[in-house]
Parts: structure tokens; sequence; C-alpha cells
């Protein structure tokens, strides 16, 4: 077993334990649902919406090329530098790059998961260079040293009692426990930083080919202060955010603020077609624009799976999923958690060391229920199943199943194996779970009904 | 050969086998239709009444939800009053505002030191300035928002970066739903955009400390939209 699936199962088994992780992230998550639905409802039809939406998103996905020409040259037509990178690596050198030519200290950021996708911050820091984290949630785990716990709302797992302390510990200011307070501080901190930053960083949500932009949605403004003050602007996007039209935004827009949060809109949908233009008074005089692959064009190859590039990270199959509610997002050890993760990380980070999140999964559906772009998730957990068998079969489930076909194959075979079981099923109880239960990884936490005295056959001899 | 080559290349080779059509569950097939499925949106989208009373009347309950706060004034004098009246609470000493017909009215009502932002600035001054007064694009009644561009609104920072954002509208910038809005921009602006369009919602906010709202995050805690 590779060292991922120990780690999952590891985590798993102490997080799936954790009552005070399990009502913290129930708490966090009853509300949304509450005004998801509640947004869901506001639309003349959520159906259509979806549908709209889905076959937009493989317009953009089976058109990439053409839709990354197009947003390419209107890009560079409004003196937009645009880089590609093929993989993090190439994307990270790209940015030291343009902070060396910068001769840059500091480099504010708004929220973007490419950025953790490369690991972006570690190899700037390991540079020199400070790195600032401007989002109130990516803030506070920045100050943890931990990764996000959910692509959406990153400090989801914390309670307002441990942010008053992490902020007491690293800033020293922390007036009391109440959220707006805490809010606050991080505002103080921050605003000087907008300011003396030599560069800020932001991800994307949207390309739109047919304009040349790049929209960020945002509730707390800071990518629009990131986007407004530094004199030197980077954005990375991975190369499957295309949409094919400006006004596609009026539908997109309010469905990622539903699915995502439950709000009607996010506070702050900015569209960017430039660094700043003749005329006008403020932002940055040059403006880099990554495009990022990073194995995306793998998953563009399965043409089964492509759907999954349609995704517009929202987080809804994450909030959804009994899977991530009880196992949280650390666990699974991957940039992209739950369902959705589960579904693109073998693509990206290979599918046998990788396969296992896929079996992490009741397969109830309720992701590609809650996906606002229908991308058929569930069905994409099976089908990693059966690419990793296929690809690798495991020897001894094989050997299993074949020993299993040819006993109930063979009425006699039958027979003997139900008496067997019948008179070593009392012995099982009496290891069960332990070193000697020959079934232990599925008896630790499960009981195996007790086999019928009467078989069916018996039964209908009786009453004929 | 270049990065763009290559992952050109790599895109083009994946693409030889068609995917399947959303909802079809594994019929592959090529859909792409002159009409984008996006242009039906109006049809999709939350309702939002006939007359313009009506819209009115829904954007005023969107901004309350968003907790915005949004007066329809009936003459400049009006404006000018509940401008006082705003300025006199909240004790402004120092104003940040952009060349316009309607924000130059409003800021020099006041009778306060005014920083333009069109000429350049200093972001530091502008830091210190109590309110941003700007004008807008649109306002947008099916989700209580407005829409700004660098250009129509005194370039990127001033409606982001002083606490109070005002916003001084026209009536007749009142569009029904979101659609409306892109059309208007894009007869408005295209091809030549401005290099900023801001679709503002509500005052800056944050739910990343167990999903308690709070406004007021990095950006403007307070947002006041006064039509005339």
């Amino acid at each position: 077993m590779s060292n991922f699936v120990t780690e999952f199962k590891a985590r798993a088994t102490e997080k799936a334990g954790d009552l005070r992780h399990r009502t913290v992230i129930r708490t966090a998550l009853r509300g949304y649902e509450v005004v998801r639905d509640k947004r869901k409802a506001a639309f003349q039809s959520w159906e259509s919406a979806r549908q709209a939406a889905a076959e937009t998103k493989w317009e953009a996905v089976n058109h990439l090329d053409e839709h990354l020409v197009a947003l390419t040259s209107k890009l560079e037509a409004r003196g937009t530098k645009v880089h590609w990178a093929s993989t993090g690596e190439q994307a990270r050198e790209i940015i030291a790059q343009i902070l060396r030519d910068k001769k840059a200290h500091c480099i504010i950021k708004s929220k973007a998961m490419t950025s953790e996708e490369i690991h972006l911050n570690h190899a700037l820091e390991k540079e020199g260079f400070t790195v600032v984290e401007s989002d109130l949630g990516e803030f506070i785990v920045q100050l943890r040293h931990e990764p996000p716990y959910h692509i959406v709302f990153p400090s989801m797992h914390l309670t307002r009692g441990e942010i008053k302390d992490l902020f007491q510990k690293e800033l020293g200011d922390a007036p009391s426990d109440s959220p707006e307070d805490l809010t606050m501080v991080a505002r103080r901190v921050m605003r000087q930083k907008y300011i003396t930053a030599d560069v800020g960083f932001t991800g994307a949500n949207f390309a739109i080919a047919e304009t040349g932009m790049i929209s960020i949605t945002e509730n707390e403004g800071n990518a629009r202060l990131t986007a407004a003050l530094p004199k030197t602007m980077v954005t990375l996007i991975g190369i499957e955010k295309v949409l094919p039209h400006f006004a596609d935004l009026a539908l997109f827009l309010p469905m990622l603020a539903t699915a995502g949060a439950g709000q009607a809109m996010t506070c702050y949908n900015t569209m960017y077609s430039g660094p700043r233009q003749p005329g006008e008074c403020d932002g940055p005089e040059e403006w880099h624009v990554i495009l990022l692959d990073n194995r995306r064009t793998e998953l563009l190859a399965d043409a089964e799976q492509r759907d999954a590039l349609h995704c517009i990270r929202c987080g809804a199959c994450l909030n959804v999923c009994p899977i991530f509610r009880n196992v949280g997002g650390h666990t699974y050890g991957t940039t992209y958690s739950g369902p959705v993760g589960a579904v693109i990380t073998p693509h990206l980070r290979g599918l046998q060391e990788w396969k296992h999140l896929s079996n992490a999964s009741s397969l109830c559906g309720a992701c590609t229920e809650a996906c606002p772009v229908k991308i058929d998730l569930h069905h994409h957990l099976l089908q990693n199943r059966r690419n990793a068998s296929a690809s690798e079969p495991a020897f001894f489930e094989k050997l299993a199943y074949q020993i299993f076909g040819i006993v109930a194959n063979e009425p006699r075979f039958w027979w003997l194996a139900k008496k067997i079981g019948w008179l070593t099923q009392p012995l099982q109880n009496a290891v069960k779970g332990s070193a000697l239960d020959p079934a232990k990884a599925w008896t630790k936490t499960r009981d195996l009904p007790p086999q019928p005295r009467e078989t069916f056959k018996d039964w209908w001899r009786n009453r004929q | 050969m270049s990065e763009r080559e290559n992952i050109l290349g790599r895109i083009y080779e994946a693409l030889k086998v068609p995917a399947p059509l959303p909802g079809s569950h594994g019929n592959a097939g090529d859909n792409a239709s002159a009409k984008p499925p996006t242009s039906h949106a109006r049809e999709w989208l939350p309702s939002v009444g006939q007359s313009v009373s009506e819209q009115f009347e829904l954007f005023a309950k969107n901004a309350a939800d968003l907790k915005a706060d949004f007066q329809l004034l009936a003459s400049r004098d009006e404006l000018r009053a509940t401008l006082a009246k705003i300025a006199a609470a909240e004790k402004w000493s120092r104003i940040a505002s952009h060349d316009g017909e309607w924000s130059n009215f409003a800021s020099q009502s006041l009778g306060l030191p005014v920083l333009l932002t069109d000429k350049g600035y200093d972001v530091q001054s502008l830091e210190k300035c109590d309110a941003g007064i700007t004008e807008c694009d649109a306002l947008i009644a099916q989700t209580g928002g407005v829409a700004v561009t660098s250009r129509s609104a005194g370039g990127r920072a001033l409606s982001i970066l002083p606490p109070h954002h005002v916003v001084i509208a026209r009536r007749e910038q009142l569009v029904a739903d979101l659609p409306a809005a892109f059309e208007l921009l894009q007869k408005k602006y295209a091809p030549d955009y401005p290099s900023m369009i801001s679709f503002i919602t509500g005052p800056s906010r944050t739910g990343d400390i167990e999903r308690i709202l709070v406004l007021g995050a990095h950006g403007p805690k307070k947002l006041t939209i006064l039509c005339v």
C-alpha cells in the first residue's frame, strides 16, 4: 500500500471519531444548506440553468485550444503578458523570475487554489520573498502553517476561540473572540501590506475568450485591493477556466454564488482586461497572466471524464458529501478535496497512488446532484475504480472473486460453503475485529448478520 | 517548441476523441450551436417583475438584505441634504471622489477637502479618506448590486479602499437583471473595455470565522447607494 493510503486511512479513522470536529463542521454547514436552498428556489429554473451551464462549459472545454488562442490574443493586445506553464515547477519559476526582475520583497496574494496546487508560497519563501495571504481564511491557515481545509472556506474547521489564541500568539493582538473583532485585527494588519507590497497575486474564477478578461469572485475585497495597488500584478489560472462569451457570466456568477455559499451574488465580481490603460489613474503597470496545464491535458484526453474539467470550484460537492463531512478536508492530503478532488486527483497526481480516494465514497450521488455544472461525479468515482483495477488488478481480490465465482456456480460447492459458514460463524464472533480475524478490516466496525439456519432452498422445499 | 505550442498541441491531440454531451451519459457528439446556451439566462434567473417601480422595490429589498443603504431621492437638493446628514453622523473630515457631473456635485456640496483620483493620487492619502464617492454604470434590480468600472468610478481603488463607498446613481441607470447589465456594458464599451469592471453587491463581507457574517473584511464597511 502506498504511503498516501496509509496516511489517508489513519487520518480518516482519527477524524471520524473526533466528535468536536464533527460538531464544528456540522454547525458550519447547517446554515449553508438553508441559504443555498433558499437561493436555488429563487431561480425560475435552477435545473435549466444547470443544463445551460453544463453545455456552456462543454463548449468551452471541447474547443479549449481555440478559446485559449482567442483569450491570449485579446489579453496581449491590451498589454498583458501571457505565459504558459506545462508544470507546476515552470509556473513557480515564471513567478519567481517576475519577482526577481522587479526586485520585489513582498508579494500579497488573494485566494488562489492554483497556487496551493503548485506549492507557490513555499517556493517563494525559500527564495527569501515575503508572502502574505490576504483572504481572511487563508491568512488564518497561513499563520497555522497548514493548507486550506476547504477550497472555498479555508478555515471552517477552527472555532473563534482557536483563532483568538492564534492571533494572540502570532500577532499579539486579539481583543476578544468575537468574529467581528478578529476580522478587524486582520483588516488592520493587511491595510498597509496592500500599499507596500511590490507584487499582487491573484487566482481566477473564469477567463472570457470573447473579450480577453479574467473574472475574479470574492466577498472580502482583498482581490480588488490586490489588483489595484501593487505596481505589478500576477494571475495564475488553470487552462480549463475559460468561458466563451462575456455574457455567460450573467449565468455563471449567480450560480457560483448560490452553489458555493448560498448567496444570490458574491460581493465582488470583477473582470480585468489589462494592466492600467491609457487615461486610467491607477492599477498595475504590468500584468502577467500564467496559464497552467499541470496535467489538466491528461484529464482532457480522457473523453469519458473530460467533464470533470467543467468544475468551477464552488465547493458544493464537498459541502454535501457524507465522507467529507466525517473525515474532513485535511484528511485527503490533496489540494482539491471532496468528491471532485477524488475524481481529478488521480489524473493530476497518479491513478495508483490516489485511487483510494474513489473508494472513500458511499456513491450516494449527493455530489452529482449538488454540482451546478452537472459533472457526473459519482459515476466518475466508479470509473476511477474500474480504471485502477483494470490497469493494475489487486491479486488477492481477483483471486477471491475467482474462487467465489467457482463456488457460486456449483450447487454442491455452494451447499458446502453454507454449511462451513454456519459451523464457523460462532468462532468468528470470538475473534471478531482482532488480529486473528481474517476479515478484520471489515468486521472491526461492522457486524456480520448471523447466517440463518434455514436456507431459502429449505424454506421453499418446506412450503411445497 | 515553446510551452504554448506544447500545451496547445496536447489539447489538440486530446480533443480528437469527442466527449459525451452533458446529461447524455455516454453518447458522444458535437453540439456547437450558433447561439450560446446562456442566451436564455433571463428565463431561469430569479424573476424581477415587469414595471420599473417593481424593480426599484426589488432593488431596495435586495440592498437591504445585503445591509447596503439605498435611498431613492427626489432632487439634487435632497441629495445634498442626505450627504450632509451622513457626513455629519460619521464625522467625515476628508473625502475622495472623481471627476463627473454627479460625483462633482456630490463631493463639492459637502464643503470638505476632496481628493480627486482621476489625475493620479497618493495611495496613503486615499487610505486616510473617510469616504469614496463614485458614479456607476448600472444598478441591478435582480441582485441589489451596482456595476462600476475603472473609467466610470475614478479608477480601481476609489471604490474599494476608503471605509465608506457612496454611489451616486441616476434612476435611468436601473436595469432589471444581470443579462441586461452585461448587454449594457457591451453596448457602452465594446471593444475598448475599461481595464476593470466590477459588480459590487453589498459592502465587503466575510464568513471565514465560524461562517458568521462580518462586514468590512478588507473593502468598505459601508455601502450607500443614493439614486436621484
